[in-house]
């Protein structure tokens, strides 16, 4: 699309290296990843490489296999066929790197909990089968807790969260795993304003921390506030680089497909610039 | 209560108690993971297999009978997988159709072959034989500290016992990886728990439990025990912890109150014969399921506005 091309070519030249990473320095890398529940592939050879401390975001059309690179990548869903590899070594050595916040509704919230016990959760890999919860596990997990803003809600039973609020404590439990990249997949999906709030600020604060963050994200019109980094998909790798560069409209129609409206397209003129 | 409650009642309360806790252990986790159609099948699918066992090798003996229930299980989940696929029907229909027909070909199965000489027929499979595990040679309480009258006890109180110790044991081992992998089982994966083995783990440890307690109890009592306590604790409370307390609560007492009330609730009501102890048991444990869908504290977050 001819709205798009100038800003390609002007942020090119400026930093021609913003997509360059070492695969070595990589939090994630992924080579040639193809994933398939049927005959039809969810994702199709798929390469991507996250640079060190950025904020990504995985865009793409409902079924375009965002959620599934984010499982395969983790080993959650079996991969047909490809390589991963987190800061350089294969990803199932690199486990307890990562912390993974699955989609909010993935999960039975009638579940009998509490929020602490939720967060409690991401001290597992410390804990293991048998090790008792004393009071400076108890004491980090409240600090999560605080840190996403739900620090009174410790004690309730998970089931009388709001939407945002079991976001939120997904997050908290995240946080508790102390991890170098963090993966999320929906994180702001059918929450509320002060919730996105809430998680963008702690997300930047782990950018902060020189951690990675990696989303898929759904909301094309936040991308370039939050993200710095994006990788388009739709089954195949339709684009990925900085959010400067790589996020523009030809590519967005190159992704959606007819599915994204010209009008939606101009909106997002905006804040691609 | 004096020598003759010893002699005839204590080892069968003890057995039902012990057989309701064992299932009801796992039934607290299928129930979670809305498996609980699981702990149906298996103790539908128990039967034929435990018949075949018993043809092949020709004794009622515990080894074989867990491996002729998990042969059968085996081919219970071809048999479902072939229909899904064949028939292009839904999974619940498949497995329904699957462990009825496979219960039905076990009473069949045991109608025809010779087992006048072991304790193996038809109503054993749905009621058990409880009420025949007395302990002959107690005496009374003292019998409890004598040797030799300890040695006669009834051999299903040792396996029940030995069965319902394992499956706790196990239950308290793996408690953190069982809850994390029941509640989000993506998280759990990527934590390092290998959720496949804990899934696979839970229900061959309900296999156990209902193979167990199949020959002493019979298969009414393993299906009522898998669903109706747990089903009832989770309207008990809001944590697991409690949840799975209070279900050991409402299997001991759905074993004690069941037991006595098919012993003497039919004298009360003027009649001379008791009723089967397994029916009883079972019967309990639904009125007590009724009870707490009713009255219970936590019954009310049921339709209550979830998410946002």
């Amino acid at each position: 699309m001819a709205i798009a091309a100038e800003p390609i070519d002007i942020a090119a030249r400026r930093d021609p290296s913003a997509s360059v990473v070492n695969l070595r320095d990589s939090p994630l890398a992924v080579h040639e990843l193809t994933v398939s529940y049927g005959e039809k592939p969810a994702v199709f050879s798929v390469d991507t490489m996250v640079p060190p401390q950025s904020m990504t975001a995985i865009i793409g059309p409902n079924g375009a296999g965002k959620s599934t690179l984010l499982k395969a990548a983790l080993g959650i869903v079996p991969r047909l066929s490809g390589r991963v590899t987190v800061f350089g070594q294969p990803v199932e050595k690199a486990m307890h790197r990562i912390a993974y916040v699955p989609q909010r509704a993935s999960v039975d919230w009638d579940f009998p909990t509490r929020v602490i016990d939720v967060v409690l959760m991401g001290l597992y890999r410390e804990l293991g089968l048998v090790r008792l919860v004393r009071r400076n596990h108890r004491e980090r997990a409240l600090s999560c807790l605080e840190r996403v803003g739900m620090a009174d809600f410790a004690d309730r039973q998970i089931g009388q969260l709001s939407g945002g609020q079991q976001q939120r404590v997904f997050l908290a439990r995240a946080l508790a795993q102390n991890a170098d990249l963090y993966l999320l997949d929906e994180p702001f999906a059918g929450v509320d304003a002060a919730t996105e709030k809430a998680i963008i600020d702690v997300l930047k604060s782990l950018k902060a921390e020189q951690r990675t963050v990696v989303c898929v994200h759904h909301d094309l019109a936040t991308v370039a506030d939050y993200f710095d980094h994006v990788l388009l998909i739709n089954v195949r790798k339709i684009a990925e680089g900085p959010v400067a560069t790589v996020f523009t409209g030809e590519n967005l129609q190159k992704t959606y497909g007819g599915r994204l409206a010209t009008t939606h397209i101009d909106q997002l003129k905006l804040p691609v610039g | 209560m004096g020598a003759e409650f010893v002699q005839l009642s204590l080892t069968p309360l003890l057995i039902g108690v012990l057989a309701a806790i064992a299932c009801a252990l796992p039934g607290n986790f299928l129930i979670l993971r809305r498996q609980a159609l699981i702990g149906d099948a298996i103790s539908h699918v128990v039967l034929p297999g435990i018949v075949v066992a018993f043809l092949i090798t020709g004794v009622v003996s515990t080894w074989p009978m867990l491996l002729g229930a998990a042969g059968a299980a085996i081919v219970a989940v071809i048999i479902i997988e072939a229909i899904k696929r064949i028939g292009r029907i839904e999974p619940g229909a498949a497995m329904g159709v699957t462990f009825t027909s496979l219960f039905a070909g076990g009473v069949l199965l045991l109608e025809q072959s010779d087992t006048s000489a072991v304790h193996l027929d038809v109503e054993h499979a749905l009621y058990g034989n409880l009420e025949s595990l007395i302990w002959l040679s107690a005496e009374g309480w003292s019998s409890l500290t004598d040797a030799a009258a300890l040695a006669d006890l009834p051999p299903e109180l040792f396996r029940m016992a030995a069965a319902a110790g394992l499956i706790a044991l196990l239950t308290l081992i793996f408690w953190r990886p069982l809850k994390l992998s029941t509640f989000d089982e993506g998280f759990a994966s990527a934590v390092g728990i290998p959720t496949a083995a804990v899934s696979l783990g839970l229900v061959v440890v309900a296999a156990v439990a209902a193979v167990a307690a199949f020959d002493a109890v019979g298969s009414i009592i393993v299906i009522a025990m898998f669903i109706c306590p747990p089903a009832a604790a989770r309207l008990m409370t809001n944590r697991l912890e409690a949840q799975i307390a209070w279900s050991v609560a409402f299997a001991t007492l759905s074993a004690v109150l069941g037991y006595v009330l098919a012993g003497y609730g039919p004298l009360w009501l003027g009649a001379d014969n008791a009723v089967s102890a397994a029916g009883m048991i079972a019967t309990v444990s639904g009125i007590i399921l009724a009870f707490a869908c009713l009255f219970a504290p936590h019954r009310a977050r049921i339709g209550a506005p979830r998410g946002a």
